[in-house]
């Protein structure tokens, strides 16, 4: 196959396109430019948007030896990623950017330009293993536990998965590192990028301050009755408890948590723990990664709302537009904007964006 | 098999040249030392110096060894606009054309941001050539106010002679610096006929090697340098001079002279063949680059509904090499700021590609060049399509 290999800079995708080329696909490594001022997200050796990772990137592809080039990606990544972070926050969600990149850029803008200048699919170096089933081509998680990214990637549909290859789903992160030391890539040792890559500072609230103002409003309880003042609700997130700064203690005594956010008044929501519990879960805009689940049908599978959250027991249904998740235990704190990815076992079977919960 | 059409980036190295500097690396000595082992090295640097500046119209002490076309021209916007400021701080004004290498607005800008320079830019036309009645008005109400006008002898991505002569009489007094990496061995340039204040020369653009070139500096100027050091070069510009990369720079220079008249015909008559073939081809494409009065291999060509990044990947797998505008330092393409100025939109800019030939390019080599490219234009149309869809 001739093969678009995405490379960050980092040793994760440079690995992934050197098994490419092992595979004997023919590999072109592509560095994508995500800032057209790339100084503006700027984050040192751990993000992926700097002009020494665009360097490594280079460097990498030399190594393995493939042509390498960049797009850029800088406005569909303003447009598609950066301005739909601060539109979500400004109304009161909470986005994942990753989920939203893979989406939009990753896998829709690059891996179209990829197929009509007549690639057939995009390489990365994700952690999920895709695998062809009498079903079809499904996904699955990576064998690394702590480094399986299917969450990031269940915003994929078929159609993208198809045009998909991860060749790292099937190795620990430790193993990685080690054969790209063996193949010669300086990388190797290079650290795991963390944070949100437009945010270098890792200061989510501070950077959305910036953007969206600081309007001074009220913490309130459950009731409404004020307890305290904030300087813009979207810099908290639900289940947050510290940095609240109220100036009325609980009764009790016990520590409170956000419990909702509500851009139009500028309100931030306070309580107890058992407050934050949710049952119940409506996501909307799913996307399936493999086989259509019957609607109107219930089945027993895994709901994971976090990146590196835990599965946890449910039982799903879908109406064609919304996933409806009813969980075996509750879960404390959830808030919408997150992603809702359903497992079945291992295998990712959809996603949707929370819309509401109970 | 790889097809080379990026000649105004590096032409290939010339035999002669190869010869000349393999020779001269087996030589032990630094030019500047007193020993015998230094006098010789000195000796074939300083024929080496002599040749060059009897091809380039100048005396041999008026031309200043540097190790890029970059640092020359480095060293004559910041030297002559140091020296302007010095005698007279008045004379902040530094004029350029709009279309200039980087070499030389990247220095300028740097001026501006930091020594209050102010710079001025020359419009260029619809055909890539400067506006001289902008540059006589500004010289008749500003003038005094001028530090240095540098303007390129051809431009790189047109290939357009600049009318340079005129410029030197528009000057008077106000220095004149002109950037002719392109034109030096391809066409006519002599310094001293065009009685330039100074001029930036490099081996690699005649066949020479990489990293080192010389900016042509009349006689008894003195700049205040960059690199300050072991007082080389006039004490202009400090360094141990490379004399293997000196010799062969002179030994390419030599044969590109003694071949000018033929190469130049052998390489307009491949580009005008491409650009004929190119017509027939792809009949919606633009040529932005005139022939004349313009260097001979030069091809600037618009393929509407196309991103040039896109068609230098697939000439690429194709094993075309040709090039766009310039690139960020990051690497991600740019509009061509030369195309911009001649009055393209960043569209039309950005579906621009830079063809430029070379004495070693054949027509067979263009022939294939033109069977797989209305392939390579449908793909990137493709491409460009989705991506305005998505």
């Amino acid at each position: 196959m001739k093969l678009i290999a995405a490379m960050s800079g980092g040793v994760d995708s440079a690995v992934a396109a050197a098994r490419a080329v092992d595979a004997g696909h023919e590999v072109i490594g592509v560095h994508l430019a995500l800032s057209s001022n790339p100084q503006k997200y700027r984050s040192g050796a751990r993000g992926c948007c700097t002009i020494e990772d665009s360097h490594d990137a280079r460097r990498a592809a030399d190594v393995i030896g493939i042509p390498f080039y960049i797009w850029d990606m800088a406005q569909e990544f303003h447009e598609g990623v950066v301005e739909n972070f601060l539109a979500e926050y400004a109304g009161g969600r909470t986005p994942n950017p990753c989920l939203r990149c893979n989406e939009k850029i990753k896998f829709a803008a690059v891996l179209d330009r990829a197929k009509n200048l007549g690639f057939d699919g995009v390489i990365t170096g994700h952690y999920a293993q895709m695998q062809e089933t009498e079903l079809g081509r499904m996904m699955f998680r990576a064998v690394d536990p702590g480094k399986d990214q299917s969450y990031v990637l269940a915003v994929l549909n078929t159609d993208q998965l198809a045009g998909a290859h991860f060749p790292l789903g099937d190795t620990v992160k430790d193993d990685v590192r080690i054969e790209a030391k063996k193949r010669g890539l300086y990388v190797a040792n290079k650290p795991d990028s963390h944070d949100i890559c437009f945010v270098p500072s890792g200061d989510n609230a501070g950077w959305l301050r910036d953007r969206l103002g600081s309007e001074t409003g009220s913490i309130v309880d459950e009731s409404g009755n004020k307890l305290g003042e904030h300087n813009g609700a979207y810099t908290y997130t639900i289940g947050q408890r510290r940095g609240l700064g109220l100036t009325v203690p609980a009764s009790g005594g016990e520590p409170r948590y956000v419990l909702k956010i509500e851009p139009k008044t500028n309100t931030v929501v306070v309580g107890n723990h058992e407050a934050l519990a949710v049952n119940a879960i409506v996501g909307d805009r799913a996307i399936w990664c493999g086989p259509v689940p019957e609607s109107d049908t219930k089945y027993r599978g895994f709901a994971q709302v976090r990146a590196h959250g835990s599965p946890l027991a449910c039982t799903y249904s879908h109406d064609g537009i919304e996933i409806s998740v009813s969980l075996d235990e509750p879960l404390f704190g959830l808030a919408a904007g997150q992603g809702l990815v359903i497992y079945d076992g291992d295998r990712v079977v959809g996603s949707a964006t929370v819309s509401r919960t109970e | 098999m790889t097809i080379y059409l990026d000649h105004a980036a590096t032409a290939p190295i010339n035999e002669v040249a190869i010869d000349a500097i393999t020779k001269a690396m087996r030589n032990l000595g630094n030019a500047s030392s007193v020993h015998n082992h230094g006098r010789a090295i000195r000796k074939d640097v300083e024929d080496a110096r002599h040749a060059l500046s009897e091809l380039v119209g100048a005396s041999a002490s008026e031309v200043i060894f540097t190790g890029s076309g970059t640092e020359a021209n480095n060293l004559a916007i910041k030297g002559f606009y140091w020296k302007a400021i010095a005698a007279n701080p008045k004379r902040k004004v530094i004029v350029t054309s709009a279309f200039e290498h980087h070499a030389i607005l990247d220095p300028i800008q740097w001026l501006v941001e930091h020594e209050s320079a102010e710079q001025v830019l020359v419009p260029i036309n619809h055909s890539g050539f400067i506006d001289l009645d902008f540059l006589k008005d500004l010289i008749a109400n500003r003038g005094s106010e001028i530090a240095l006008i540098s303007v390129m002898h051809s431009n790189n991505e047109l290939g357009t002679l600049q009318p340079i002569a005129e410029v030197v009489k528009l000057a008077g007094q106000i220095p004149v610096h002109t950037d002719a990496v392109q034109s030096f061995g391809k066409v006519d340039f002599d310094f001293a006929k065009l009685d330039l204040t100074a001029a930036t020369i490099s081996a690699h653009k005649v066949g020479g090697p990489l990293g080192i070139a010389a900016l042509i500096l009349k006689r008894g100027l003195d700049l205040v340098p960059i690199l300050h050091g072991g007082g080389q070069e006039r004490e202009i510009r400090s360094g141990t001079l490379n004399a293997p990369a000196i010799i062969g720079f002179s030994a390419a220079a030599i044969h590109a002279l003694e071949n000018r008249t033929l190469n130049f015909t052998k390489v307009r008559k491949l580009r005008d063949y491409f650009i004929s073939e190119l017509k027939k081809a792809v009949p919606d494409c633009t040529i932005n680059s005139i022939s004349d009065p313009a260097l001979p291999g030069i091809v600037n060509v618009t393929f509407p509904g196309t991103e040039n990044d896109a068609m230098l990947l697939l000439l690429d797998s194709e094993g075309i090499s040709c090039s766009a505008g310039s690139a960020c330092s990051a690497g991600v393409p740019r509009p061509s700021h030369v195309l911009v100025a001649m009055g393209l939109t960043e569209e039309q800019a950005d579906a621009s590609l830079r063809i430029s030939i070379g004495v070693t390019n054949t027509q067979s080599e263009i022939d294939q060049v033109i069977s797989v490219l209305p392939s390579v234009i449908q793909r990137a149309r493709k491409a460009l399509d989705v991506s305005r869809l998505a």
